[in-house]
């Protein structure tokens, strides 16, 4: 497969499988052209990519300083180029956007009862059964580069992932790994523990907490393996912060890092508005067969030092004990009267939204709520901007649920694997680890005609769709990206609000603690939204950078969560494992101005709102700028009502057949393509064998449904 | 280029779906024919079963397939074990998930699933239950499952509070649920009942001495209990307070119950030998020649007595009429102790008419019985007198809601209808202007609060003389109420009858009208004391209008100007002919 060459020919070829880049491959497919995507990582969606625990710490280790990615030899492809044609090369490190990387651990490297008994080999073979998925992601960065082009030409396969593209020899070699990963974490036992015991819990956990917050774990990954290090390297328990909770035991580092397929944890943490342009995207196309969704459940908002929740469907007014009657009808007069523009808010153009809700007479709860969680705005933002995004936020309740807003089962990384697997359908071939070495550009027009790839093919084709990070910094107009979005992800062992059932996935707002501080955005999702293991919750912190993410975020999760540093956090959940770390602001990315061919075009990365309109306006603007005429993204049609062209055709019809016959001569990519089908065959049975056992356990217990996405009639 | 995508044309679409249409159709016209013929020829075996089963999955309301797999199921019945019946059952049920999936509102299948559940030898009610739970939160408005549900509960005897808890979710999750607030309303009766202690004083107006009133059966709900009820109805009308769901239930949780049957009223009077009875509810009464249904029976001194009761009026036959024998108590020396029986309630009214009276009568007045506050009636005044504030806040916010107004309304009359009536006036004014398609409505339930406030003023000051003039009425009712009223004046109001129940006035003679819309006077009906009419400035056109007053046989006055009817030739001598007795006419 490695030695394949690609079709020397394409329409659009497009660098990067981030969101934006995704649906410009999808909507070029759709309407026939011929699109090669590439990514030079290893897995999809580069920033706004899931990884698996484990693939997380690969990331983790991969953006930390020391841990050089590996360069590309150097090569001299100027051999390919033709007449009048310059040769642009691309930025071929893996200038990545991420900076400040810190990881913090505040539980214990492995469960107490599994120091006194010894593993048993039942439990290693479990472990590597539950290798098949998403192996793709944590290993990549150790395995030979390779490319896999992706043709998904039968219905069947429309319904596996092609996330998965695993081939059997790297299965094998994963499940190789696999052993040598539970050797290491066979290896803890072993580990100097003994003198912890005799130190009091209290004590413990004081020197803990200090040595940990000091210790970035990748240092103790790197070097798991190696034997006993000095104490102070390494992450510790926390201890049990109180004797009196003696029967929740705490999830140790060890069993994270087993269960680590469990967890599906973005880099870019987004919500989906119910009427937001991705929604709405995801159904005009048809896009949304390929997902699965889950309602948000609660808005809630901390305030006076505690975590409430904000009423804002009609259910929830009626439900709330915070709100006194009179209230009640306040905040619902004014969510219903909002809804249409009045000539009072004219007289507030340009003033505060804040001072707007004081006229209306809306209480400081009112104000609160309204201000800082149904409009996420701040003090000082204007009332038309306030009363736009309040509209927005209301016209999105109710379609699917009491909140108005979705997220996709597996995490946000699943979208654009989604839009990819679309693209795929209609012809799009997509290779990974495989990137553009550079755009050959005819003097004359600059406009660009073909790409020399990473293996010294040249490739022609008529546009070129990047990633802002593919581009040389030199070619672009301002040489980093002005604003930041510091993020933190928390493992933590509870809900910041418990209630009735215990699979909520709620939106936190935090409003700024001292005036012109950023406002946190808090995400708190369930194991059932598939994105961490039972017992757990996976905890997404976004706010624009003042300083580092760990000085920005930190103290929010001191106050609203338990860790070494917080005091008399009792009832708080506790915090076991963090990661903090800083990602350019896509929305301050200029996609314009750029020193490129007028036939390339710029996407930026992932933006700081909470919705995608960003990301889905960009690849709208791109797409039309390709392709003037075409519609964006039309309806797919059915499965049924496709013909697919090859030797897998099954139409009936007998027009089909001469083009059919054309077909089967460019035979090349074929085998390579069915080889695929049957590799994703399989996984597809795994990934609907679990979803099955999800099933059950939701027929079982509590849980939400799961959302599909459909039109209203 | 391989991998390109071709999309079959709407053409070959639309002919692929007609020709799979009709093959379902031949299919299906196949089976129903096979099933008609099979029930003809009485045949009940297992391909019966799989034939209905086929047509009903695609069609689950076709009545007569669900009949003849009844029928099926009872022949199977009777040859085949209990462990095998369990069996076929269970199909069955299962069936009938699929069926309900097809079409979640099929008659047919909800009647059949409860009739395979009560047959079912071993029913399994929790997962009866939990299919009910599940059809509810997808459409919690699903009226056959609400149905279903309710047979559910009762066979498997869920415990009521748990079934409170039940409308309590579905109340969380929408409380624009009539069904879940009503199911509410049966279920607190019996979960926490009014304690059962004698009326406190504090339910008794400070003004009635005499008999508490025993005409309340208790439907009520314990107060504590009420409390908690009204808080949870405000937060939903105070959350939408234009759906309505929340604010009949909010009455329903104000109101009393209905009155208890009786007889309200006994009049006898000496001069027409005449025994008049009223009852405290509408009592559907048929008269039956030499003999009364409901069972009326009237003792007169001890002796029963052999008398025709007969109604007020043709068309209006809740209060029943006697004569008595000529002679019986005309000798104005006597005394005479009536006793009406109405032997179908067991329960009775005397009456004692006094030497050298005319008349007598034994009632229950209006002011007594606290009839006025029917609509609305909580144990305490003080409770109420919280709500109305709770409604005057809420009507602060939304000052043009109408179910908040009407609420107001409701309680200011429950409270003081007397001291409210400036405040409830212009309320109803403002409920004709914001729901201007419902004035009439309003016109007439202000009509009937004037009427019921000039009833109470008139008892309190103890006359027989009913005047309401100028107030906008649109309609009479109450009128029961005013048997003994001797002199009534209707002037200036907007009313376009006088309806059979104003021959309830057996003792009126003096009717004014002047300036209202009268075309009708059908209430004149025999009534013996009547001697002056006036009906200057009406709408009387034709002499047929004025024919009910020929069954008054004292009439003497009668004052027509204004009306239609004094345009007609001749109308001085044609009404000469039809009211001899008429001496002063007015036209």
């Amino acid at each position: 497969m490695a030695s394949e060459d690609l079709p020397s020919e394409f329409d659009v070829v497009i660098l990067g499988t981030g969101l934006a880049e995704s649906v410009v491959a999808a909507a070029c497919a759709r309407v026939g052209q011929r699109v090669l995507h590439l990514d030079r990582k290893s897995y999809y969606a580069g920033s706004w990519a899931s990884f698996t625990f484990n693939g997380l710490l690969s990331w983790i280790q991969e953006h930390t300083a020391g841990s050089q990615p590996e360069t590309e030899e150097l090569h001299d492809w100027s051999n390919l180029l033709e007449d009048g044609e310059e040769m642009i090369c691309l930025s071929n490190t893996n200038s990545a956007p991420f900076s400040n990387v810190q990881v913090y651990c505040y539980t214990s490297e492995k469960d107490e009862e599994e120091e006194d008994e010894a593993r048993s080999p039942e439990a290693l073979n479990t472990t590597e059964e539950e290798g098949g998925r998403g192996g793709g992601d944590e290993d990549g960065v150790t395995e030979p580069a390779e490319s896999h082009t992706a043709e998904l030409k039968e219905e069947e396969e429309e319904e596996g992932g092609e996330r998965r593209q695993e081939g059997a020899a790297d299965a094998q070699e994963e499940e190789r790994e696999e052993e040598q990963e539970e050797e290491q974490v066979e290896a803890f036992p072993s580990r100097p523990q003994v003198s912890w015991g005799d130190r009091g819990p209290h004590q413990l956990q004081k020197t803990c907490g200090l040595n940990i917050l000091h210790c970035p774990i990748t240092q103790a990954i790197q070097t798991e393996g190696e034997g006993p290090e000095p104490e102070s390297g390494q992450p510790r328990p926390s201890a049990a912060p109180s004797q009196s909770e003696p029967v929740k035991k705490k999830i140790s580092y060890a069993q994270l890092l087993k269960e680590g397929r469990r967890f599906n944890i973005d880099l870019v943490s987004k919500l989906m508005y119910s009427r937001g342009s991705l929604v709405d995207l995801l159904i005009k196309s048809n896009v949304s067969r390929y997902a699965e969704f889950k309602n948000v459940t609660r808005i809630l908002t901390y305030r006076h030092g505690n975590v409430e929740q904000v009423p804002c469907s009609r259910a929830d007014v009626f439900a709330s004990r915070q709100l006194s009657v009179v209230e009640k009808r306040k905040l619902m007069r004014f969510l219903t009267s909002c809804l249409e523009e009045t000539q009072e808010e004219q007289a507030f153009a340009g003033r505060p939204y804040l001072e707007f809700l004081r006229d209306q007479q809306l209480g400081d709860n009112l104000q609160h709520f309204l201000l800082h969680s149904i409009a996420m705005a701040t003090e000082d933002t204007p009332t038309e901007e306030g009363l736009a995004s309040t509209r927005h936020f209301l016209r999105c309740l109710g379609r699917y649920g009491n909140t108005p807003f979705l997220f996709p089962l597996y995490g946000l990384g699943e979208i654009p694997q989604c839009f990819c697997r679309m693209c795929a359908v209609f012809g799009g071939i997509y290779c990974l680890r495989h990137s553009v070495h550079s755009l050959l550009v005819h003097k004359d027009t600059n406009r660009c005609k073909a790409v020399i790839d990473s293996r010294g093919q040249r490739i022609s084709c008529s546009h070129v769709v990047v990633e802002d990070g593919y581009v040389e910094a030199a070619r672009k107009p301002t040489a980093t990206p002005t604003r930041f979005l510091s993020r933190a992800v928390l493992i933590t062992d509870g809900s910041v609000l418990s209630s009735e059932s215990d699979q909520q996935v709620s939106l936190v707002t935090v409003p700024p603690s001292e005036a012109g501080g950023p406002s946190v955005r808090l995400v708190e999702l369930c194991p059932s939204t598939m994105t961490c293991m039972p017992g757990t919750y996976l905890v997404h912190l976004t706010c624009q950078s003042v300083s580092s993410a760990y000085q920005d975020l930190s103290p929010v999760v001191t106050r609203m969560f338990r860790t070494p540093e917080s005091h008399d956090q009792e009832g708080r959940p506790s915090v076991l494992w963090c990661l903090y770390f800083n990602m350019a602001d896509g929305s301050a990315v200029e996609v314009e101005g750029h020193d490129l061919p007028s036939n390339v075009y710029v996407c930026s990365g992932p933006d700081g709102g909470l919705g995608h309109q960003h990301a889905i306006g960009q690849a709208e603007a791109i797409f039309h700028k390709i392709l003037p005429e075409d519609e964006f993204c039309p309806p797919a049609p059915n499965p049924e009502d496709i013909i697919y062209d090859g030797e897998t055709c099954t139409s009936p019809l007998g027009e089909e057949g001469e083009e059919r016959g054309e077909e089967e001569g460019e035979g090349e990519g074929e085998g390579a393509g069915e080889e695929e089908g049957e590799g994703e065959g399989g996984e597809k049975e795994e990934k609907e064998q679990e979803e099955e056992e999800e099933e059950e356990e939701e027929r079982d217990g509590e849980v939400q449904e799961k959302q599909s996405l459909k039109s209203e009639e | 280029q391989h991998g390109r995508v071709k999309i079959k044309s709407t053409a070959q679409q639309e002919e692929e779906k007609r020709k799979e249409r009709e093959k379902k159709l031949k299919i299906y016209v196949a089976a129903r024919d096979a099933c008609f013929s099979k029930r003809r020829e009485g045949v009940w075996d297992d391909e019966a079963l799989q034939l209905t089963q086929q047509l009903l999955s695609s069609n689950p309301d076709f009545a007569t397939l669900w009949n003849y797999r009844r029928e099926i199921l009872l022949h199977l019945e009777t040859v085949r074990e209990e462990d095998e019946l369990q069996k076929i059952y269970e199909a069955e049920l299962s069936f009938l998930e699929s069926c309900l999936k097809m079409n979640p509102k099929s008659y047919g299948s909800w009647h059949h699933r409860g009739w395979v559940s009560a047959r079912l030898p071993r029913p399994d009610w929790a997962r009866e239950l939990s299919l009910c739970d599940r059809c509810l939160s997808l459409d919690d408005r699903n009226f056959h499952c609400w149905d279903y549900r309710r047979m559910v509960v009762k066979m498997s005897g869920v415990p009521v509070d748990q079934e409170l808890q039940f409308t309590d979710r579905l109340i969380g999750s929408n409380f624009s649920n009539y069904s879940s607030w009503h199911y509410r309303s049966t279920l607190l009766p019996l979960l926490h009942p009014e304690s059962p202690e004698p009326p406190s004083p504090c339910r008794q107006p400070p003004q009635s001495s005499p008999p508490p009133s025993p005409q309340t059966h208790s439907h009520r709900v314990c107060e504590e209990q009420l409390l908690k009820e009204y808080e949870l109805v405000q937060n939903a009308f105070f959350t939408d307070p234009n759906d309505q769901s929340a604010w009949f239930y909010y009455r329903w949780l104000l109101g009393r119950a209905e009155r208890e049957e009786m007889i309200s009223c006994v009049y006898v009077s000496r001069e027409e030998e005449r025994v008049v009875v009223a009852f405290s509810r509408p009592v559907n009464v048929i008269f039956t020649h030499g003999g009364c249904s409901v069972g009326l029976m009237l003792v007169l001194d001890g002796q029963p007595q052999r008398v025709e009761w007969r109604s007020v009026h043709p068309h209006f036959k809740h209060s029943p009429i006697c004569d008595l024998p000529p002679g019986t108590i005309s000798d104005i020396t006597n005394e005479h102790n009536l006793t009406v029986h109405w032997t179908e309630k067991h329960t009775h009214r005397d009456c004692a008419l006094y030497t050298g009276r005319n008349e007598s009568w034994c009632r229950d007045s209006a002011t007594d019985q606290e009839l006025f506050r029917s609509e609305l009636s909580v144990e305490k005044t003080s409770v109420l007198q919280s709500e109305l504030q709770s409604c005057n806040q809420l009507q602060e916010l939304e000052p043009l809601n109408k179910w908040c107004l009407l609420t107001i309304i409701l309680l200011m009359r429950a409270l003081d209808p007397l001291g409210y009536e400036k405040e409830t006036l212009a309320h109803f004014q403002t409920l004709k202007e914001v729901d201007s398609m419902r004035s009439a409505y309003y016109s007439d339930l202000c009509s009937k609060f004037m009427i019921e406030n000039t009833i109470l003023k008139m008892e309190y000051a103890e006359v027989r003389v009913f005047s309401i003039s100028d107030k906008k009425l649109t309609t009479l009712c109450h009128l029961d109420q005013l048997l003994l009223v001797t002199h009534i004046n209707l002037s200036s109001n907007l009313l376009q009858r006088l309806p059979p129940q104003f021959a309830m006035l057996q003792c009126l003679e003096v009717l004014e009208a002047d300036n209202n819309c009268i075309e009708n006077l059908e209430g004149l009906y025999h009534l013996p004391k009547l001697e002056e009419v006036y009906l200057k400035n009406n709408k009387i056109s034709k002499l047929a209008d004025l024919q009910p007053l020929v069954s008054c046989p004292k009439l003497k006055h009668l004052d027509l100007r204004g009306n239609p009817i004094t345009e007609t030739t001749n109308i001085q001598s044609e009404l000469a002919e039809l009211l001899p007795s008429v001496t002063d006419l007015l036209l």
